[in-house]
């Protein structure tokens, strides 16, 4: 007894330490030390991130961890975002809520991503957690403008508020105005996603000027042009500011009253908004341009000259999202004067034009990754590539972390030589080390899953389309790749036998998408049913697989683990292919 | 070990659900082109902790890449056995392909957006532009400019290689001078040109700034040579119009 207490730590003192070891990692490693440390770490884990809603239950995270401060979740598959998963498909938020609601008085920050989202509960939030300061939703959507005018009539403590690219209902602009004239604790508003309709700036204005913590400011498109200049006066220690529409008919005084207030903002390091530029107004940002470590133009319908001069004068920058109007000419100027890039997302103008929108190849490209040093995380959509690019593009740049190439016409060939892609990818894998996020495009064959599964052994998400020729690509994919957690597929000829033959890989993954493909109902009932730690579901919306023939393939296929089991909450299009769908009455 | 038989018609390779601790990275090791030996061989490692002792049997043998080839011919063996749905391999017809691109709806909106707004409010008057010679095509809304010179200025900077040197101070082709227009038409600099609502082809500058804005369909550069064509139709028109 007397050597156990000479070994053993007071709790509190175990409980401080631990205090000081905030990620998730290293907190579940910590747990699994023994069943004091267990006991002691789960009631002061202060921060939960449940990266698939359906993996776990309320109940379950609520009884381990009694004393949770925030909470992350995210619902749909990735595949969402692009209209695969039909709607009314899940990821409902409110059962969180109800049970936090009770378990959870003290919760303050509620982080979620692609979940539908009500207005009830917001008003639920609103009414349940007394300090709540948090609330980001991240492509998430359910809920109008009279949820969020509960969120602000109730959170005094309110710090954060970010709708980023959610989908809102736009009942009114006046929920703002129901932040009591005694609120003052706003820090982060983004509002960028809200509709045309009109937001009330006279309530806007007044929030601002009575909050002088504010530091990031994003507006919706609706505010014109000739507020802005009042709205930066009042808030002139802005880091970041998201504008609203920038066009107006160009006068002197409006420009001059615009490029004063963007002076006077000494901290600001981040722009974004930019929809419906007049390119004659874009000056007035000049003299904040030298500092902007972040731009977001990729709203903004200017041509390649009038980027390439606003580019020209952002050195510090470190983080660029533009549309292909930049052009190759715009990129190598972005090359020569950008050192500090990490990363740049170049999205297309015109995603379903046949003939190109504007001049942008590979060569922008492969300027950018032979003159920014320290890119690091690329999103590229373009209509040309060759090996040869993406080759020196792998061999100049091996701290690429995120590397995503979208080759906007399905199948498409090196335009140099009309061979596959396969040698390309397979560079940027090999010389890559750090890769952690791929997601291919264009002619591929089984050879560049062999390269994948061989090298990109640090790879977590690896998205796939229109690629390979058999059941060998999946398989060199899920028996090589040892960091999977997320893999997703859509028209690939990929069937049972990979599937089936990596079963268990697939517990050790977060999650596997596989739409149009070719695994048959009866492959996807033998997962369900000899893997009980998998969810496996298959979307149908032609009726029930089981009125097919058993070799015939779904449409689509969502495998995820989870120690919950199946859902209740699926659709009629849903099935889930475990054991109890026996007992499921449809 | 019992291997659990279902449903599935699986002839050559006896597939089943696969264990941990597979083999699988020795199929990728070897990289090599053809030829190479992609043999996974993989004896069954019971951890013990999975418990599904009664299925999992794993053989996946991948001789080679013809075993790969040989699982390929099985399978569509198999899927036309059954009267099921298209054959996903097969590539997409030319119309739009559900979630391709892959990008997000309100980007995809914003050009439509673009035009919406504008049209709606402002009556913006968008039109294709093309160059001869040039991969690519542009759009520029005609009411951004009050005048053919700042017309011909963007156009200019869009396509870098049309020069509008022989433009009088007006931006203007001098319809009045004959011999100029045959000059300008005879050398080898580009003209813009453009269809107008009848569906005729006229050289950019034969009318009234405003009346080409409101007739203009579509801007095509050509070289002048090429646009010869249309000069009598174009002093024809202008003459009638008085």
């Amino acid at each position: 007894m007397q050597k156990r207490l000479a070994y053993s730590l007071p709790d509190e003192v175990l409980e401080h330490v631990f205090s000081f070891i905030q990620s998730d990692k290293d907190r579940n490693a910590v747990s699994a030390v023994c069943k004091s440390w267990y006991e002691i770490e789960r009631w002061c884990r202060r921060k939960i991130f449940v990266g698939n809603c359906y993996a776990v239950s309320p109940g379950m995270v609520i009884r381990r961890f009694p004393e949770v401060r925030s909470v992350e979740l995210k619902g749909k598959p990735h595949f969402a975002d692009f209209n695969l998963v039909p709607d009314g498909w899940g990821g409902y938020v409110l059962p969180w809520i109800a049970e936090m609601a009770g378990a959870y008085p003290w919760l303050e920050a509620i982080r979620l991503k692609r979940m539908v989202v009500t207005d009830e509960s917001l008003e639920l939030i609103a009414k349940s957690f007394k300090n709540f300061k948090v609330l980001v939703l991240s492509s998430c959507e359910g809920f109008s403008t009279d949820g969020l005018a509960a969120i602000a009539a109730s959170c005094k403590n309110l710090r954060e508020l970010d709708l980023r690219e959610s989908d809102v209902d736009d009942l009114s602009g006046h929920w703002l105005s129901n932040f009591p004239e005694t609120y003052t604790s706003m820090v982060s508003l983004n509002i960028s996603c809200l509709g045309s309709d009109e937001v009330s700036i006279s309530a806007l204005e007044r929030l601002v000027s009575r909050c002088p913590n504010l530091r990031s400011l994003r507006l919706n498109r609706a505010v014109p042009l000739d507020k802005i200049a009042n709205i930066l006066r009042l808030a002139p220690q802005l880091i970041e500011f998201g504008t609203g529409a920038y066009s107006a008919e160009l006068r002197s005084d409006v420009f001059s009253n615009l490029a004063g207030a963007f002076s006077n903002c000494k901290e600001l390091k981040s722009l974004s908004g930019f929809w419906d530029v007049v390119p004659d107004y874009l000056p007035a940002i000049y003299s904040v341009c030298s500092r902007l470590t972040s731009l977001n133009l990729s709203y903004a319908t200017i041509q390649s000259p009038d980027l390439l001069k606003l580019v020209s004068h952002c050195p510090s920058l470190q983080r660029l999202l533009v549309l292909d109007y930049i052009e190759d000419s715009g990129l190598e100027a972005l090359a020569s004067n950008c050192k500090d890039l990490q990363e740049l997302r170049v999205f297309p103008s015109d995603p379903f034009g046949v003939e190109p929108n504007a001049s942008l190849t590979e060569q922008g490209l492969v300027a950018v990754s032979l003159g920014c040093p320290k890119l690091q995380s690329v999103l590229y959509f373009c209509r040309r590539m060759s090996n040869a690019a993406l080759v020196t593009i792998a061999k100049n740049r091996p701290n690429l972390t995120r590397f995503r190439l979208c080759i906007i016409e399905p199948r498409t060939a090196d335009y140099l030589t009309l061979e596959p892609f396969d040698i390309g990818f397979g560079a940027i894998v090999e010389h890559c080390k750090d890769l952690r996020r791929l997601s291919l495009s264009g002619l591929l064959t089984d050879l560049v899953f062999e390269y994948i599964g061989t090298y990109a052994k640090k790879l977590e998400m690896l998205s796939v389309a229109f690629a390979g020729d058999s059941d060998l690509g999946l398989h060199y994919v899920l028996s090589g790749c040892k960091s999977l957690r997320k893999l997703e597929i859509r028209d690939c000829p990929f069937g049972d036998k990979a599937l089936l033959a990596n079963a268990s890989k697939l517990e050790t993954m977060r999650s596997l998408w596989m739409s149009s493909c070719s695994v048959s109902y009866g492959a996807c009932k033998l997962l369900g049913q000899k893997m009980p730690k998998l969810n496996a579901e298959v979307i149908d919306e032609r009726g029930p697989p089981g009125s097919r023939p058993e070799s015939c393939p779904v449409e689509k296929l969502y495998i995820y683990r989870s120690v919950a089991g199946p859902r209740f909450d699926m659709p009629p299009f849903v099935w889930t292919m475990n054991e109890d769908s026996t007992l499921r009455l449809s | 070990m019992q291997r659990t038989e279902r449903d599935l018609n699986y002839k050559e390779t006896e597939l089943c659900l696969g264990l941990p601790g597979v083999g699988g990275g020795g199929g990728g090791a070897s990289a090599a082109a053809g030829g190479g030996e992609n043999e996974v061989e993989s004896s069954p490692k019971t951890t013990g902790k999975r418990g599904f002792s009664e299925t999992v049997d794993l053989k996946l043998n991948l001789q080679s890449k013809e075993a790969g080839m040989d699982l390929n011919q099985n399978l569509e063996n198999g899927s036309k056995e059954t009267a099921c749905t298209k054959d996903p391999a097969k590539p997409p017809a030319k119309a739009q392909v559900l979630g391709w691109p892959p990008v997000r709806s309100y980007r995809k909106n914003i050009m439509a957006n673009q035009k919406n707004n504008s049209e709606e409010s402002e009556k913006a008057a968008f039109v294709k532009v093309s160059m001869d010679g040039a991969p690519y095509l542009r759009k520029v809304d005609l009411k951004m400019y009050n005048s053919y010179h700042k017309l011909c200025d963007a156009l200019a900077k869009m396509f870098s290689s049309f020069t509008m040197g022989n433009y009088g101070s007006q931006g203007m082709i001098d319809f009045m001078n004959e011999s100029k227009l045959m000059d300008l038409l005879n050398s080898s600099d580009y003209v813009p040109t453009y269809e107008d609502k009848d569906g005729d082809w006229m050289l950019v500058g034969d009318v009234p700034w405003e009346m080409f804005v409101n007739s203009c369909k579509r801007l095509r550069i050509m070289k002048g040579s090429e646009a010869i064509g249309l000069a009598p139709r174009a002093m024809e028109k202008c003459k009638s119009r008085g």
